[in-house]
């Protein structure tokens, strides 16, 4: 396993510099909203590999929930920390890019209000795992994670329902239909090292986890050693 | 003993406590009272203008209501570890989240039915809608509020910081579920729009979410 990862890192590293030469550099100017386009680069990308973190998370503990084995726990953790962070990322470009081609930061719009909604689920799963104490944490983090997971789709379906019934205010951009093939090329560029990056932080949190724990078995068996002499 | 007769049973013992201690109805009505009182001088609103903010306070008010009752729930079984004898027993664990979910939910809905005339006097509330739609948006609302809350007290009883834990993640989770009642409840008093959709929505998530909490909660109630 080891074997394999350290190449996978800097395979990573290459990936990422280069598609992020080609988002500023090689990929051409969009007509009307010009250099900032190019954030769509990181934005898009984050959010996908924010998807795949919860995905992940999800069926980790599912996993738990079934197994109760210390490996998924810890990939769950992992996963739902580096998903926050990856949707951290979106909810920060997304505004930056909407200031100059919307003409506001935020607009309660279904797919930017779902985000919100699903940043402020992870973090509050985040938050429970870190206030509750011993073999607890495990159970409880996996039966949020999974009414988290659950909660999703619900939420996009009532605030698109919300805001399609209210006309927005100002939606003139929209998404990009129809990408330009050169874009095209550059964003599965950029799509597949964010997802590299993604995993190779889920499997770095993972091994953390997985040592804190062996740091916490061995400090409670040093307890009991130390209290039975 | 069926897993309905121990949910009547734990239900009853539960209601007939309250009934004598009336702990969680009152902290819950003087809540609920303070909040109407607060949010009638942050907006004093006309009566045409309340009809489309109420909704939003309403919910917003028997919400923070409703989370100082939820966190009473497993805090009684704490003591003289009735919990631990109840996970020791070989009572079915989703007929004590029934009776405590169903205790619940009489709760909330007492304190609504004794809130709602105050809210139509300080607000000078009138329906424009069919007020019979509020009852059913009342109670699936009040019911997407509660099943939830109550399973999330049981898992934020068992965390470091008991009280501030529950409204921390019962919140974020019932978003769609706040949405889809205050904007039910501003259709039916405005008369502007139809609540059906919400309506639906709100049963998809009870049925939903019911499911959830009875699938998850015997290994939360077993969580070592």
């Amino acid at each position: 396993m080891k074997s394999v990862f350290i190449p996978f890192v800097v395979l990573t590293v290459g990936l990422l510099a280069f598609s992020t030469y080609q988002a500023l550099f090689v990929a051409p100017t969009e007509q009307t909203m010009g250099e900032v386009q190019r954030i769509f680069y990181y934005h898009v990308p984050s959010a996908w590999t924010a998807g795949v973190c919860f995905f992940v998370n999800f069926l980790a503990s599912v996993l738990y929930l079934w197994k109760r084995n210390a490996a998924s726990d810890a990939l769950a953790a992992a996963s739902a920390e580096v998903g926050v962070m990856f949707c951290t990322v979106v909810l920060i470009t997304g505004p930056i890019w909407a200031r100059p081609v919307w003409g506001i930061w935020w607009t309660w719009d279904a797919r930017l209000t779902t985000t919100l909604v699903l940043w402020l689920i992870y973090v509050s799963y985040l938050v429970l795992r870190r206030f509750s104490s011993g073999g607890q944490t495990q159970v409880l983090a996996a039966a949020l994670a999974v009414f988290g997971f659950v909660d999703v789709p619900i939420v996009y379906m009532s605030i698109r329902w919300f805001r399609t019934q209210h006309p927005s205010p100002v939606m003139g951009g929209g998404e990009n239909s129809g990408l330009d093939p050169a874009m095209l090329y550059v964003f599965f560029w950029n799509l597949l090292s964010f997802t590299c990056v993604g995993i190779v932080l889920m499997v770095i949190r993972y091994r953390l986890q997985m040592l804190e724990e062996k740091v916490e078995a061995a400090h409670v068996t040093a307890a009991l050693q130390g209290g039975a002499r | 003993m069926s897993t309905f007769g121990m949910t009547g049973a734990t239900l009853y013992k539960d209601l007939r406590m309250e009934w004598r201690s009336k702990d969680a109805i009152n902290s819950m009505l003087f809540f609920a009272l303070l909040v109407v009182v607060i949010f009638s001088f942050a907006f004093t609103p006309t009566a045409e203008e309340s009809r489309h903010i109420v909704g939003g306070l309403v919910w917003v008010a028997f919400l923070f209501a409703a989370v100082v009752a939820l966190n009473q729930t497993w805090a009684r079984e704490l003591r003289n570890q009735v919990l631990d004898a109840y996970r020791v027993s070989p009572a079915p664990a989703n007929a004590l989240f029934l009776a405590k979910a169903l205790g619940n939910f009489l709760f909330v809905v007492v304190l609504e039915a004794l809130m709602v005339p105050l809210f139509v006097v300080f607000y000078q509330l009138r329906s424009v809608g069919p007020v019979w739609q509020l009852l059913v948006v009342a109670l699936l609302g009040t019911w997407a509020l509660v099943v939830n809350g109550t399973f999330f007290a049981a898992l934020s009883i068992r965390t470091r910081s008991r009280e501030i834990m529950l409204p921390l993640i019962l919140f974020p989770i019932s978003i769609p579920a706040l949405l889809g009642m205050v904007d039910a409840t501003t259709s039916i008093l405005t008369g502007e729009a139809s609540p059906d959709f919400w309506i639906k929505m709100l049963a998809v998530y009870d049925v939903v979410f019911t499911s959830v909490c009875l699938l998850l909660f015997e290994s939360v109630l077993n969580a070592e």
